[in-house]
């Protein structure tokens, strides 16, 4: 099969299971909705002061909650020794983590989706920079975390305590991500200096880390 | 191998007391820090080796996915691991000598956040390598070393441009700033003598690994040899 169709039908075939089953996006919804209320009761915050730390908070509460629908990408494959197959099938493996990582963007994106007005309501936010801007930082921001995460999803699935390792791999690497996702997300909340420069970081930081992640990824899961 | 391995030991250790006479008796005290400057002679050298050693697991890790030689693996552990001892000894000695100097145990400063982004990517390396199931993968941990030493400059960047509403601490004496000749003799002596340790640090723990690499060869030959027997029983 070729890449796109090998991609096409792997991403449907997600979509379809997720939709049927909803695993993934509920616990994800469900947690991310508590890191939201736990974090508004632990700080009581004038909206001068929810502006500057909202931008961290919404990256945190989006990387934990990720981390759920991350490990469940590839646990999936495993009943039925479905990786294995994936493993000796003549398809080009590259497709098969291109469409995972679109799969996890857009169950992430919805939890973007879910999550952003919850924040506007209970952190009083409103955007003094131009909007357009978070949109942008969302998409960058989501792509890094989902393009990094199925990739150590994919070594964590591996090794003896699956669900624990993932976030233990992927977190030390995420961190110039969030942090450059952090500073665009706090420069256009408070309208103060520019969030070109972390947009592009961020956008370079995709490029290469999807570069590396194509690249090594059939090295990974052929790895004995 | 065990005679050169003895001789360099001794050259070390020889290295080592020079470096401690040079920087406890032989280098005046600091006019300004005073005797907690003095901290600073095992503080850079042990960063120095440090930047030794990740590159090196680097470049390894890459050799290794190529030419897939379990001695560039044993390599890459051994590496990895002395690197992350000097680092914690880094960020160790680091407050010790900032909480009298900068009257502060830490701050979010480049250089420290740096250096403590590049601690946590290489113990996730080695928690990697522990967990991993039937023995040490390299395959695994040689993929997960690319991605960290790749990560390792857009943290530099990423610090740098972007957190940087704290202040810099300056540094009191910059090796061009009039500093004693005694005090840069002290210095480098300390470099060299802690390159000839890490070094043997890394021969050593190469050896280790080589040991068990055989012992975990053996094994499974033993195992499999004793496979036919089973089957036909």
């Amino acid at each position: 099969m070729t890449f796109a169709a090998t991609l096409k039908n792997t991403l449907s075939k997600d979509l379809r299971l997720e939709w049927r089953s909803k695993d993934a996006i509920n616990s994800m919804l469900f947690f991310a909705l508590l890191v939201v209320v736990i974090f508004s009761f632990s700080f009581d915050l004038t909206p001068e002061e929810s502006r500057l730390i909202a931008g961290g908070l919404i990256w945190v509460a989006l990387l934990f909650a990720a981390v759920v629908a991350l490990n469940q990408t590839w646990a999936r494959e495993l009943r039925n020794s479905v990786l294995d197959a994936y493993r000796i099938a003549p398809a080009p493996l590259e497709s098969l983590f291109m469409a995972k990582t679109i799969g996890n963007f857009i169950f992430v994106t919805v939890l973007e989706l879910v999550i952003a007005p919850l924040f506007v309501i209970f952190y009083n936010l409103r955007s003094i920079g131009p909007t357009y801007q978070l949109v942008l930082v969302s998409v960058l921001g989501n792509w890094a975390l989902v393009v990094n995460g199925t990739f150590f999803g994919a070594i964590s699935i591996r090794t003896r305590s699956r669900e624990t390792l993932l976030p233990l791999l992927l977190f030390p690497i995420s961190i110039p991500a969030l942090l450059a996702a952090v500073n665009a997300t706090t420069t256009t909340l408070t309208g103060e200096g520019s969030a070109y420069l972390p947009l592009v970081f961020l956008a370079v930081y995709d490029v290469v880390f999807t570069t590396i992640g194509l690249f090594l990824f059939e090295t990974v899961l052929q790895a004995e | 191998m065990k005679s050169k391995f003895t001789i360099f030991a001794l050259f070390t250790f020889a290295m080592l007391s020079w470096g401690l006479y040079a920087a406890m008796i032989q280098a005046p005290t600091e006019a300004t820090m005073g005797p907690v400057q003095r901290i600073f002679y095992y503080h850079v050298p042990c960063a120095w080796v440090m930047l030794l050693c990740f590159p090196a697991n680097f470049l390894v890790s890459i050799a290794y996915l190529v030419k897939r030689n379990a001695l560039l693996d044993a390599l890459a552990v051994s590496t990895a691991e002395v690197g992350v001892v000097f680092c914690t000894i880094v960020l160790l000695t680091g407050p010790i000598w900032g909480k009298p100097v900068w009257g502060i145990w830490w701050t979010w400063d480049a250089r420290l956040t740096s250096t403590l982004v590049l601690w946590l990517i290489y113990v996730s390396y080695l928690i990697l390598r522990k967990f991993s199931i039937g023995g040490p993968n390299p395959v695994l941990a040689a993929s997960l070393a690319i991605f960290g030493c790749i990560d390792a400059v857009f943290v530099f960047g990423a610090i740098r441009w972007f957190r940087t509403q704290h202040p810099q601490p300056v540094f009191g004496s910059g090796p061009n700033s009039g500093i004693d000749p005694r005090m840069l003799h002290a210095f480098f002596i300390n470099i060299a003598a802690f390159t000839c340790l890490g070094i043997l640090l890394v021969w050593l723990r190469f050896v280790l690994e080589r040991i068990h690499q055989k012992v975990e060869e053996a094994h499974a030959m033993k195992a499999l040899a004793a496979l036919p027997a089973k089957v036909s029983r």
